[in-house]
């Protein structure tokens, strides 16, 4: 028996040995008045040259033309400094509301988009292939209050990524055309097999969403005139809704960078920098800054040696973002180990992004996370009680 | 081992097409109307009671042959007027002032605009939609999108060689696909240079094109990077070149194989593989029978590819003959694709349009921008297309589609209309939007008239199953197809 077939038959052990009725030594709910908001960064987001190791000679060394010249960097220790488009975001970094995990990745990581952020929606391992999403499962595990109106929103795109399978979640552009075409929904009648099982539960969701959200707050935040700043403006009237909603997912593309990397990169951090920014002043318009979680993810890094079209090939440990009014600002993780390369020439990690997971889910909403993630992850210290 | 020559080829389609099988030798009865109207909901993006009708009387056999026999001609749409046009430079933007470039990218949108429009309207017209369906189903493995390729010329060009090749050799469309300029540009091969490999080709071509995610190393992608360096472009005349000093001509070995390796001996090698020949007969599986292949099935279809030297008629004929193809349990299992949508209303219920404009937006509101998939995996397909916004957009456009009098007499009013994907203030976008509505027409009566006398063939028309909510017996007319159209059924094939 593997190490998480045995800690699963512990749980169940420990449940059926109480009588009904019994007090659970754990606690089985959760608090969902939190909100995480999950920035996914599509494409595969250098982090080397996020999070940039200025003071390691191995960097210009592996990045003669690609490396940030150090006179560039926004300094936030002795060793780690930001990309300077990052700069909108030096007031959260000052504030220590921002933590900033370095070398976040997972064993035997893969290469390809699509087999990676698979292992990241699912919370696999790199050979094992899930088919829900683990924020899905963590509500399976511990249900989001009935009257919220969904578990969950992903803005923009079609793909719900953590929330495959079986989450109440939906997809939406925008609220105010999601209120208005609302009306098309027919939640109503039995599946016959899988494809139709699946409009129809999409059906029900909207029905149920439809009948609770709102979509017409007036910000004083002015949001940036860009799809990022769309999608957080999005996010926000969301959240403003009088109904609950335990998690929303935005999108920022066009982080895989093989060719053209310098220019493309600053846009994309300048982009992802003043729409946390945007994000963050609208929460505190809302006075939910204290109450909420914001944690970027991407399907890997890129690769530490510069290629010859002034792009990073698909790489594998990278750094990501955690902020919120709660959030210990700070480093964590460990500074990329550009001198134990592996095979492919590629960083090893440090934190599984696994415990990133389990911060969420336990240090965050107070739930269990092991049923959600399969096995035990170590959360970080990186959320105040 | 690749086959030469039509005569070879024409015995070995005859061959092949009677490869011994429990599920190979269907039944010869004639289709009827049910399995007639499944043939064309999985192939020809639905069709209507005659075409039905016509083909009821035929055999399996008999009636994939006339499909096959109608398809692989060049497109009936005149191309557009950009590919008339002396080809535009890569390099044009270069030296340009940003008010230079400002218009000429306004110009390239427009342009590729018009692009879509044409394939959307060769979808809409042509008398083989199967050569369609299997363009788009190559589109949708050898991606290019025309937001990194940006050239719709060279758009244009990849979109004819996939048409000829569209059921032709999988091998020959391989090589010529590789080389394509479109593909180029989009999968870096022109930065693949020796001694700083550019990678990103030589993965997609093992992991998505030919042997799939599991059955190569990152030695062989590095390897066949290799192998593929010196392509490139001519970017004035957007052209192949091979650049001989930009090529690692040194010793190489993929998947076993080593030698002096160039990109054509590592295809040949791809293609050697019997893994090749699985992924693509899943694929189509995917494509034309249900989400979930049939492990011995799918071998036998790649058997037939594989012993034919990848041709895919014999394929298709060998899937589009079986009896899974054909099983009940494979009906309704799919979810038809924005574009099965949208063409298979129109097609489905004879509607005249006008420009295909409202179209074009539309399968792009839904999820499929044609020539612009999202990633190098194209469209994931199956239950990925329907979320909480595109289900309700699919409604609503549906909902418009069979009230283009209301709509008519809307925006004679000058009422708003919404027009999705239109920049706010578009004056002349908005009005375009507008004329191509009112020149939408649905011929209501007409279209009932031919189920006179036989009023339960609507819906079997109309529907792949029994719909979830059955309509009230006083529901009739166009009122029931509205019910019919708006139901969960419909979005299924």
């Amino acid at each position: 028996m593997n190490r998480r077939d045995f800690l699963n038959s512990l749980g169940a052990a420990a449940v059926t040995a109480l009588a009904p009725g019994a007090a659970l030594a754990q606690r089985t709910g959760a608090d969902y008045t939190r909100l995480l908001v999950l920035v996914e960064l599509k494409g595969g987001n250098d982090g080397l040259n996020t999070v940039v190791p200025y003071a390691d000679p191995a960097y210009t060394g592996l990045r003669p033309r690609l490396a940030v010249p150090r006179d560039q960097v926004l300094q936030l220790d002795q060793q780690a400094g930001f990309h300077p488009a990052l700069e909108p975001l030096m007031a959260s970094w000052k504030s220590r509301e921002l933590a900033v995990v370095q070398g976040v990745g997972y064993k035997d990581a893969n290469l390809s988009h699509f087999r990676s952020i698979d292992i990241w929606d699912t919370a696999s391992n790199s050979n094992e292939y899930l088919t829900e999403g683990w924020l899905a499962r963590a509500f399976a595990a511990t249900p989001v209050p009935a009257a919220f109106a969904a578990d969950a929103v992903v803005v923009g795109g079609a793909e719900m990524g953590p929330l495959r399978g079986g989450a109440r979640a939906i997809a939406l552009a925008n609220p105010e055309q999601f209120l208005r075409q609302a009306r098309y929904a027919a939640p109503a009648g039995q599946a016959r097999n899988s494809a139709l099982q699946h409009i129809l539960r999409v059906e029900e969701n909207i029905a149920q969403a439809a009948a609770r959200l709102s979509g017409n707050h007036a910000f004083a935040t002015e949001f940036p005139a860009n799809p990022f700043g769309n999608a957080v403006r999005t996010a926000a009237q969301l959240v403003a809704g009088e109904a609950g909603i335990a998690a929303v997912k935005i999108a920022l593309g066009g982080f895989d960078t093989h060719s053209g990397q310098p220019g493309r990169h600053a846009q994309l951090l300048k982009s992802l920098a003043e729409g946390l920014v945007a994000l963050k002043a609208a929460l505190v318009e809302l006075g939910r800054w204290d109450s909420t979680l914001v944690m970027t993810y991407s399907e890997f890094g890129r690769r530490p040696r510069e290629n010859l079209s002034s792009g990073t090939d698909h790489g594998t440990a990278s750094a990501h973002f955690l902020l919120g009014g709660r959030v210990k600002g700070g480093l964590y993780g460990l500074p990329p180990a550009l001198s134990r390369l592996d095979g492919n020439g590629n960083l090893p990690f440090a934190v599984d992004f696994r415990d990133l997971y389990a911060t969420v889910l336990e240090r965050w909403w107070g739930a269990n996370a092991a049923r959600a993630l399969k096995a035990r992850f170590a959360p970080l210290d990186v959320v105040r009680a | 081992m690749r086959l030469s020559g039509p005569t070879l080829r024409g015995a070995c389609f005859l061959a092949a097409s009677i490869v011994a099988s429990p599920f190979a030798l269907a039944a010869s009865g004639p289709l009827g109307f049910d399995d007639a109207r499944h043939l064309f909901n999985r192939t020809s993006f639905a069709a209507g009671p005659a075409d039905i009708e016509a083909f009821a009387g035929l055999t399996r056999e008999q009636a994939v042959d006339r499909l096959l026999s109608w398809a692989g001609k060049p497109a009936v749409t005149p191309p557009p007027a950009c590919t008339a046009e002396p080809f535009e430079s890569l390099r044009r933007f270069r030296g340009m002032s940003p008010e230079e470039r400002k218009a000429a990218l306004r110009e390239m949108n427009r342009k590729a605009f018009e692009l879509r429009s044409w394939w959307l309207t060769e979808m809409l017209v042509t008398p083989s939609p199967l050569t369609e369906k299997m363009t788009l189903f190559w589109h949708n493995h050898f991606v290019s999108s025309q937001q990194k390729v940006r050239s719709p010329q060279l758009m244009y060009r990849q979109n004819a060689l996939l048409r000829r090749h569209a059921l032709g050799n999988f091998g020959e469309l391989l090589r010529d696909i590789a080389r394509d300029p479109a593909m180029v540009i989009y999968l870096d091969s022109a930065s693949n240079r020796k001694g700083q490999p550019n990678e990103n080709f030589a993965r997609e071509v093992m992991e998505l094109f030919t042997l799939g995610e599991g059955h190569y190393t990152e030695r062989d992608v590095k390897e066949a990077a290799r192998a593929f360096t010196g392509w490139g472009i001519d970017p004035d005349r957007g052209e192949f070149v091979f650049r001989p000093q930009a090529h690692d001509d040194g010793v190489k070995t993929v998947l076993g194989r080593t030698g002096n390796l160039d990109g054509d001996a590592v295809l040949g090698i791809l293609l050697a593989q019997p893994q090749t020949a699985e992924l693509i007969a899943a694929k189509l599986w995917r494509e034309f029978v249900s989400p979930d292949p049939d492990a011995g099935e799918v071998r036998r279809i790649a058997a037939v590819l594989r012993e034919s030297g990848y041709e895919m008629r014999p394929a298709l004929r060998a899937l589009l003959t079986s009896d899974a193809f054909y099983a009940p349990a494979n009906r309704a299992v799919l979810i038809k694709s924005p574009v099965e949508l949208v063409v298979g209303t129109l097609r489905q219920f004879s509607f005249a349009t006008g420009e295909p404009l409202p179209f074009v937006l539309g399968v792009a509101a839904l999820g499929q921008n044609l020539f612009a998939p999202p990633n190098v995996r194209g469209w994931p397909g199956g239950e990925m297309w329907i979320n909480s916004t595109t289900l309700l957009a699919r409604k609503a456009f549906l909902d418009r589609l069979f009230r283009v009098e209301e709509m008519r007499a809307m925006a004679a009013g000058g009422g708003g209309v919404e027009a999705p994907g239109m920049a706010a203030g578009a004056a002349e976008g908005r009005s375009r939007y507008l004329q191509a509505l009112l020149d939408v027409q649905f011929e209501g009566n007409k279209w009932l008239s031919q189920f006179d006398g036989r009023p339960q063939l609507l819906q079997r028309v109309v529907l792949a199953s029994a719909p979830v909510t059955e309509p009230p017996p006083a529901v009739q007319g166009i009122e029931l197809i509205r019910h019919l159209v708006l139901d969960p059924a419909y979005q299924l094939k």
